[in-house]
């Protein structure tokens, strides 16, 4: 069927089949392959988008239903030549390793900072459930601390 | 990240223009392998094999590794970087290719002690007797922990002093004054008595005429300034915005896509499958069958996967269908019942010297089988056309995924080009010898030739393919003195390697390995047998500890007379942990100690039991890896190995049921995420010892340390893992 999306703010079309997942629809379609595959059942995070600002498991929702929604991929989060603060933020506490899943790491840190901006160390654990095999959580977790500090004292990260 | 194709070689080479190349068309022919070689090919100025110097001034380190989340790319071009006197804000780096030339004989002299350190008149003959026997071997490998200490201690060092001394002679000619006038700083040389400065840009052409030398002279640590600061990964920024390329983001024009099912029981081959009722699905190109498995190609993933998902193919009769963990648990037993064992080592009496002690202490350990499971899925992507084959993946060793490409093209490998992307995690899982996804892909492109296909494996095929870490059965026996210090230690286990030996004194030992092969595939699994033998042989330790009544680290500290490096670290971990106070009420601390890919790790578990579950709160972590290169990556190396064991202490295994794995996706495989996470501290012991690695020796204290500490706090001794309460 053809669809269209809402995707970084411009309307994309894709023709697929009703229950394609959004995220091989971004993937295969759109090309945005940013968003990654980890495991296809909404249990690793490493596909989170955000729609309408909420974070969402691409791999586990039909791209058909997002129609109408605004779809923002990691490529959209932020221009390339401004980033999102959580990206500066990653870079200065050397977040990633082998990165594979730091997209959808970043999705949902946003998605958290947009709706809680100082959260606590227990809501960062109950709104970043991603896996990481590489173990970066620790300094996941003073990166979202850092933007959320530096957004409380009113400067830059 | 760059990679180095002849394209983009030519694409620079016309950017910056008008150099040399100083490279490896000779090296078969002289054992310096630095020796220059002018290449006409593109006029693209390189010093020696692994460094190229642009006219525009920059350096691009040619990097014969994989970056798979270590930082190893930007270690050793910091390495180099630091004996070229190069402005670091000009270094660039690009991935070596898979190509002979850049095959890996260091990874030799880091594990083969004999030529480990050699007389100085010897070293470049090793060197290139250790190249040639990897270039046979199509070793081209990132693991082992081997890349800082092997190919930048012994190789990126030595690149970089050879080629400043050229830019200095060439400077020097120029200007018609001795060499030693002239020095090498930020990327230019400098004349003191004249001021004159030239760039290594400028030089860059006039040195590549010049002989490299052979023994150039490498810097004091004291005069460093890049190495052991700490200093951003370069390829870190392209991985907060997405534009990071992994194996599986590759897109080729007219590329079609395929999913596959392999036997779920191990071995087993394919009889006969039903391709209709995948053909009567959308999008649906072929069904490709293959020895053991059946692939689905479609226009899209998506489709290849419901495509695979409608087949129900047969397979042959293995035999296996019956075997569980415990028919392979109680065969590894049989085993260690009947057989005497291979030695690993033995001193003193052996296990005569059980007889009559004092105190016996006995214990029988046992880990499972473990699946990598990178956060990418296997995956290749691979393009049969005009007589060549190329594979783009993420592969440990491109040269190995040559071979496999070369096999199961039919293909020559010099037909065959390995276009290595970055890896989504390797751990073990993309080395030499389990490259089954690039066989299947190539394979696959076979029947779409001239087409090029992207095999994606689903998460269940990943957990139920995988090459996994052994599962391994330990026992053992030790006799206590009446002073509660072992006399004899007696240990039988089914995982043969020199892990299973000790760093503490004791008279006599006995320690043998029995083989006990099941039918589940089994591979290397980040720190490899430290991680089976760490959590056996500083558990035993601890129990004899407690059967002695004294503290574990006392305990250590005691038989560690004669291995300072092991008792500087334990200290260390100690003291970062406040071993001496005691814990706060409801927590428990553990100790453990494991030397593994020449790094000593010490690490300090703190935990509690909550709900029944045990939650690790902290780690200290004291590490002796002689030197550091990048603190901060070093770090993170530490950090992430503790995260990655805890996964196989706390979490996840693999059980097999009907023949089969009996887990399929994360969630029956789980992995610790933020809010598992122990806050780790980790600090380094500059012993100054030769260098040893990093990526896998913060992984196997891990495991025995958290159960240590679960026997402080609850009394209780755990013996297999995943640990339960």
């Amino acid at each position: 069927m053809q669809i269209t999306l809402d995707v970084n703010g411009e309307s994309r079309t894709a023709d697929v089949d009703e229950d394609t997942p959004l995220l091989w629809v971004l993937r295969e379609n759109l090309g945005l392959s940013g968003t990654k595959f980890g495991c296809g059942i909404a249990a690793c995070g490493a596909c989170t988008v955000h729609v309408n600002g909420t974070a969402v498991r691409s791999c586990s929702v039909p791209a058909s239903s997002m129609q109408g929604q605004k779809v923002t991929t990691i490529e959209g989060l932020a221009p390339r030549e401004q980033p999102h603060p959580l990206q500066a933020a990653w870079v200065a506490h050397q977040v990633p390793q082998c990165g594979y899943c730091q997209s959808g790491m970043i999705m949902a840190a946003a998605a958290l900072l947009a709706r809680n901006p100082q959260p606590s160390d227990a809501e960062i654990d109950g709104g970043v459930t991603n896996i990481c095999r590489c173990g970066t959580y620790e300094r996941v977790r003073r990166a979202i601390h850092s933007v959320a500090q530096a957004k409380a004292e009113g400067g830059a990260p | 990240m760059n990679k180095w194709t002849r394209r983009t070689f030519i694409a620079t080479g016309s950017l910056v223009g008008g150099g040399l190349a100083l490279g490896i068309a000779g090296i078969a022919f002289a054992p310096n392998r630095l020796r220059v070689v002018p290449d006409s090919r593109d006029g693209t100025p390189q010093l020696t094999t692994w460094v190229k110097i642009g006219a525009d001034n920059t350096v691009s380190v040619v990097v014969p590794h994989c970056e798979m989340g270590t930082g190893v790319h930007t270690a050793l071009a910091m390495m180099l970087a630091e004996e070229l006197e190069a402005d670091w804000n000009q270094v660039r780096i690009e991935e070596a290719p898979g190509t002979d030339d850049y095959a890996n004989g260091y990874l030799v002299r880091v594990f083969v002690p004999v030529v480990a350190s050699v007389p100085r008149y010897m070293e470049r003959g090793i060197d290139f007797a250790t190249f040639k026997l990897m270039q046979l071997m199509d070793m081209q490998v990132t693991g082992g922990s081997s890349a800082v200490r092997g190919t930048g201690h012994l190789g990126m060092r030595l690149a970089g002093a050879a080629a400043k001394v050229m830019l200095v002679e060439a400077a020097a000619k120029q200007w018609n004054v001795p060499a030693a006038e002239c020095t090498a700083k930020l990327s230019r040389v400098t004349h003191a008595g004249s001021g004159r400065t030239l760039t290594f840009g400028e030089l860059a052409p006039e040195a590549a005429r010049l002989k490299p030398p052979v023994h150039p002279p490498l810097k004091s640590r004291d005069d460093y300034t890049i190495v052991g600061k700490p200093t951003p990964r370069l390829d870190i920024p392209s991985k907060v915005n997405g534009s990071a390329t992994y194996g599986v983001d590759v897109t080729l024009p007219d590329m079609v896509y395929a999913t596959i099912a392999a036997s779920p029981v191990f071995g087993a081959k394919l009889v006969s499958v039903d391709s209709a009722p995948a053909e009567a699905l959308p999008g649906i190109k072929k069904v490709v069958k293959l020895d053991n498995a059946v692939a689905v190609v479609a226009d899209s993933y998506w489709r290849a996967l419901k495509g695979v998902r409608a087949l129900a193919p047969k397979y042959a009769d293995t035999g296996q269908d019956a075997a569980t963990s415990d028919t392979i648990y109680a065969a590894i037993g049989a085993a260690l019942d009947r057989e005497k064992g291979e030695d690993v080592f033995s001193s003193g009496k052996g296990s005569a010297a059980l007889q009559g002690a004092a105190k016996l202490v006995e214990a029988e350990y046992r880990v499972p089988f473990l699946p990598h499971a990178t956060m990418e899925p296997m995956n290749a992507t691979a393009r049969i056309a005009e007589g060549r084959c190329e594979v783009w993946t993420g592969v440990q060793d491109p040269l190995a995924a040559r071979k496999t490409a070369a096999e199961a093209s039919g293909l020559a490998p010099e037909q065959v080009t390995i276009h290595n992307q970055q890896l989504g995690g390797g751990f073990g899982r993309r080395l030499p010898g389990v490259m089954d996804f690039v066989e299947q892909a190539v394979r696959i492109a076979r029947e779409t030739a001239p087409a090029p296909v992207k095999l994606i494996w689903s998460r269940e095929e990943d957990i139920q393919h995988d090459f996994y870490r052994p599962a391994v059965v330990g026992r053992y026996r030790a006799a206590l003195s009446d002073d509660g210090k072992p006399a004899a230690w007696v240990s039988r286990f089914n995982i043969k390697d020199a892990a299973a030996r000790l760093p503490y004194g004791i008279e006599h030992q006995d320690i043998r390995a029995v083989e006990a092969p099941t039918h589940v595939r089994v591979g290397a699994w980040r720190s490899v047998a430290h991680t089976q033998h760490g959590f056996f042989t500083e558990s035993f330790v601890d129990e004899l500890a407690h059967a002695a009544g004294k503290d574990p680290l006392a305990y250590r500290r005691e038989l560690l007379a004669n291995a300072p490096r092991h008792l500087a670290a334990l200290e260390k971990a100690a003291a970062m942990a406040d071993w001496g106070t005691p814990p706060a009420a409801g927590r428990g601390r553990g100790i453990a100690v494991v030397e593994s890919f020449g790094s000593i790790v010490a690490e300090v578990a703190e935990v509690e039991i909550v709900d029944g579950r045990v939650k690790v709160h902290r780690v200290c972590a004291a590490v002796d890896c002689g030197d550091v290169v990048n603190p901060d990556t070093a770090t993170a190396q530490i950090e992430g190995g503790i995260v990655f064991a805890l996964s196989a202490a706390l979490f996840n295994e693999v059980t097999i049921a009907g023949g089969r794995v009996a887990q399929s996706n994360f969630h029956d495989v789980p992995m610790p995420k933020l809010a598992d996470a122990p806050g780790i501290s980790v600090e380094f012991i500059r012993s100054g010892a030769t260098l040893g690695g990093l990526g896998e020796p913060g992984v196997p204290p891990l495991a025995p340390a958290v159960a240590n500490a679960v026997f402080a706090l609850t009394g209780k001794r755990v013996r297999s893992l995943p640990l339960r309460v």
